[in-house]
């Protein structure tokens, strides 16, 4: 599935150099793997051991905090929405950068539609498995609502703060 | 012994108006006087397939079958939602009522 | 009032044109209906029995004669002539077209209003007490905490997708007006042993299928730190509640189930990481800035001198006329419950009329309250004679507040898709039983309240006397609830038994409420008696006449 990250502030169509492994599957020879987090639990040691990236894909359920300190030895952490209307990886994505101080990517897979692409960036999503969206969609969905009232993770200057500013 | 099936008919809501239409030989009224009614339940379900087409197209939305019965030539349906549905609200008569349908 | 600067107005002239390309998508088909209806539902927009309903947000239910009028212009050309004012202070017009929703949403926006949040799986509407910045009871007037929430609540990012509907009100008084304890979050504003203003936070309460009293989240949260606490309580709730089954995602549902302590504990945890951040300390600065969009108007220096008149009048005075902080002034409110009219319904030209009365007598304010009336805050006492006359001439001058026939009804099957019985004609014809004044009088505080379906849009768990529609075999029924209140001794309405027809429903309420005026002792309320009685003597008058049926039947 494609993937669209952000980069430098806009939208790219990125190599996604991982492959998302299922748990009865082999982890392949080489290149980033995503593991579920149960695998990753179960077989922690041998994947941050191998000679590549690894990343951790997480349901609507998991809270991100399972995965503790680790998550800073992750390179991808893939927050599933099982359905668009499940705003649960709203949440998680935020605790990831905030709480957790994640720093590598934040990536949203499953079913999501068009108008929640802003939200998810706002809370800290930058990569996004999409067959349905292309580069243009992102970039007018992230210019939809120039003025925003609450302070998030992408660091955009609220309203209160456009106002100080004046 | 099984519940015999009312007749049926055919409703939806116009996608761009919110309007109540009735399904009537492939295409829909505002009316429910001039809806098709379905004594057959196969022929209701075909309907209600056929009516899919104008979901998919953008037409309508919210399709499906409601019970009616029929007296003296006269359509009544048996649901008291559907009843105020087809007449308007009965507090102020500002629906269907006074369009005359 | 709060008054739109260039950032609120970009904000909502571009959710327009967001909305406005949403619409243009779905009806190209680009989106299909299950993914366009959680964004037209965040937009207010519902799809109703007859045709779309869309509702407008009054911010704790403050309105100006100017957007009054735009609301009056809005059911004229758009809708047909009128509009329906609900339990959560909102508006409502019942026969919208989907292509004017766009025009609509750009004419709300000229005079500072909007749909944003109305309905959908977010934060809705932020209420407070309609007498809030007129009355002498409260601590402050509760507004300018409820516009901060609002503007913090409006888009935020991580929780527009919920797992439901999430409400919040504010209050400062101790008697509640607001229906504090009923919602999902509640802030009361208190006064600390130290005598430091700061905010009580409740949560969990909640009408519908289940409903609840809301729990003590925290006794005193400090003022800067009152969006980290709320911003921690909707983080906790949004994580951890369950997404499986529609009827038990409320917050009212998690707390029960993990118990008032456990959901403390977890808010407090994540309270202590938000604090940290700092990102959403409130600055006292930013507090005062919002408050002083509140100050009070100048008022007059005016004596204390309540006038006198004819018998039509003081009986409108006794009920709708309650006192005012300043001097000379008074606060009025504007029964829309005149006997048999549909209750909370006004048409555009009442509109238009009563935005006038709003710009000569009420210093260009009105309030809607939660009880579906409108409140003109800021009246002089002396030309309190001049505006009953005036609402006279428009039928809204029923002296019915908080009276039998104050009744508050959904809208009910007669247009809602969700109502599975008709709540309307059953308030009129209650209303229509007990019409006469004196009768009310005797009879005294008594809030009904009529829900067509399990939803309680009607608040029928917090009527003293509340209605449930039911349909048995296709047949409307009426289920009788007692001893509810939403007030700050809030309780849940015990079920009767079992329903009554519509034709005997009104009759069912005549026996109660004459046992009532039976056994009441000295300046009881229905509702004290009914606490001191209990269910048992009211079930039996109740049924009295199946009961009588059934013997010589």
């Amino acid at each position: 599935m494609p993937l669209i990250r952000v980069e430098g502030g806009k939208a790219v169509v990125a190599d996604d150099g991982f492959v998302s492994v299922a748990d009865d599957a082999a982890l392949p020879a080489s290149g980033g793997a995503i593991v579920s987090l149960k695998r990753f639990q179960a077989e922690r040691e041998t994947l941050l051991g191998r000679n590549a990236p690894t990343g951790v894909r997480l349901t609507a359920a998991e809270n991100p905090e399972a995965l503790g300190d680790d998550v800073h030895r992750l390179s991808v952490v893939t927050l599933e929405f099982p359905a668009f209307n499940d705003g649960r990886a709203f949440s998680w994505a935020r605790i990831l950068r905030t709480r957790m101080g994640y720093k590598g990517e934040v990536r949203a897979a499953g079913h999501y539609i068009y108008d929640q692409l802003n939200y998810q960036r706002r809370v800290g999503f930058d990569a996004w498995a999409t067959d349905r969206y292309g580069v243009a969609d992102f970039e007018k969905a992230f210019a939809e609502m120039s003025n925003v009232y609450q302070p998030s993770t992408d660091g955009k200057k609220t309203i209160r703060e456009l106002r100080s500013a004046k | 012994m099984a519940k015999v099936q009312d007749p049926q008919m055919l409703t939806a809501n116009r996608l761009r108006d919110g309007e109540v239409l009735y399904w009537a030989k492939g295409g829909w009224v505002l009316g429910l006087k001039d809806g098709e009614v379905f004594a057959d339940p196969k022929a209701a379900d075909a309907a209600l397939a056929e009516s899919q087409r104008d979901v998919k197209n953008n037409t309508v939305v919210a399709t499906y079958l409601f019970d009616v019965r029929v007296a003296d030539g006269v359509i009544k349906p048996v649901k008291e939602r559907e009843i105020i549905r087809a007449k308007g609200p009965t507090v102020r008569g500002e629906g269907k009522q006074a369009s005359h349908v | 009032m709060y008054r739109y600067d260039e950032f609120d107005a970009k904000f909502v002239a571009e959710r327009v044109a967001q909305f406005r390309g949403q619409v243009e998508r779905r009806l190209a088909g680009a989106i299909t209906e299950d993914e366009f209806k959680p964004l037209r539902l965040m937009n207010g927009l519902y799809l109703q029995l007859h045709a779309y309903m869309l509702r407008i947000a009054v911010p704790y239910g403050t309105l100006s004669s100017k957007q009054l009028r735009k609301l009056a212009h809005i059911a004229r050309v758009y809708d047909k002539g009128f509009g329906h004012f609900t339990t959560r202070t909102n508006l409502q017009f019942n026969w919208i077209k989907l292509v004017d929703v766009p025009d609509i949403l750009s004419e709300l926006a000229s005079v500072e209003m909007h749909c944003i949040q109305t309905s959908g799986n977010c934060i809705r509407n932020v209420t407070a007490d309609q007498f809030a910045g007129a009355t002498p009871e409260e601590i402050e007037d509760p507004r300018p905490l409820a516009e901060i929430i609002r503007q913090w609540s409006s888009l935020h990012p991580e929780f527009v997708f919920l797992a439901r509907k999430f409400k919040i009100a504010v209050g400062a008084t101790e008697h509640d007006r607001a229906a504090l304890l009923y919602h999902d979050m509640a802030v009361d504003i208190v006064r600390n042993a130290e005598g430091q203003v700061g905010y009580k936070v409740v949560a969990g309460g909640g009408m519908g299928r289940t409903p609840y009293i809301a729990q003590t989240m925290s006794e005193f949260v400090e003022r800067e730190d009152i969006l980290a606490y709320l911003e921690a309580v909707l983080r906790v709730y949004n994580q951890d509640s369950r997404r499986d089954n529609k009827h038990k995602q409320r917050i009212k549902i998690l707390i029960n189930a993990i118990g008032v302590e456990e959901m403390r504990r977890r808010v407090d945890r994540e309270f202590a990481e938000i604090k940290r951040t700092g990102s959403l300390q409130l600055p006292a600065e930013e507090l005062a800035r919002i408050t002083a969009y509140f100050a009070p108007p100048q008022f007059e220096a005016l004596p204390d001198n309540m006038p006198f008149g004819d018998k039509a009048f003081e009986d409108w005075k006794k009920t709708n006329v309650a006192r005012h902080r300043a001097p000379g002034y008074a606060i009025a409110t504007i029964s829309l419950k005149t006997v048999g009219q549909i209750p909370g319904d006004a048409s555009a030209d009442q509109m238009d009329m009563i935005a006038d009365l709003v710009d000569e007598y009420s210093l260009g304010e009105v309030r809607v309250s939660h009880e579906q009336n409108l409140v003109l805050p800021h009246v002089r006492q002396r030309d309190l004679p001049a505006i009953f006359s005036r609402l006279q001439a428009l039928d809204l001058a029923a002296p019915n507040s908080g009276l039998i026939t104050d009744i508050i009804a959904c809208p009910g099957l007669d247009y809602c898709d969700l109502a599975n019985a008709r709540s309307i004609p059953i308030a009129q014809d209650i209303a229509k039983k007990f019409a006469d004044i004196g009768r009310q009088q005797e009879i005294g505080e008594l809030k009904i309240k009529i829900s067509g379906c399990i939803n309680a849009c009607g608040h029928h768990h917090a009527g003293h006397i509340g209605i449930l529609g039911v349909d048995k075999k296709g047949v409307e029924f009426y289920q009788l609830q007692l001893g509810g209140s939403g007030a700050e001794d809030a309780s849940i309405g015990d079920i009767m038994g079992p329903g009554f027809g519509e034709h005997e429903i009104a009759n069912a309420v005549e026996r109660v409420v004459n046992h009532y005026l039976a056994v009441r002792k000295d300046g009881e309320r229905f509702l004290d008696t009914y606490r001191r009685v209990g269910m048992e003597p009211f079930k039996n008058v109740a049924y009295q006449e199946q009961m009588y049926a059934a013997h010589t039947g």
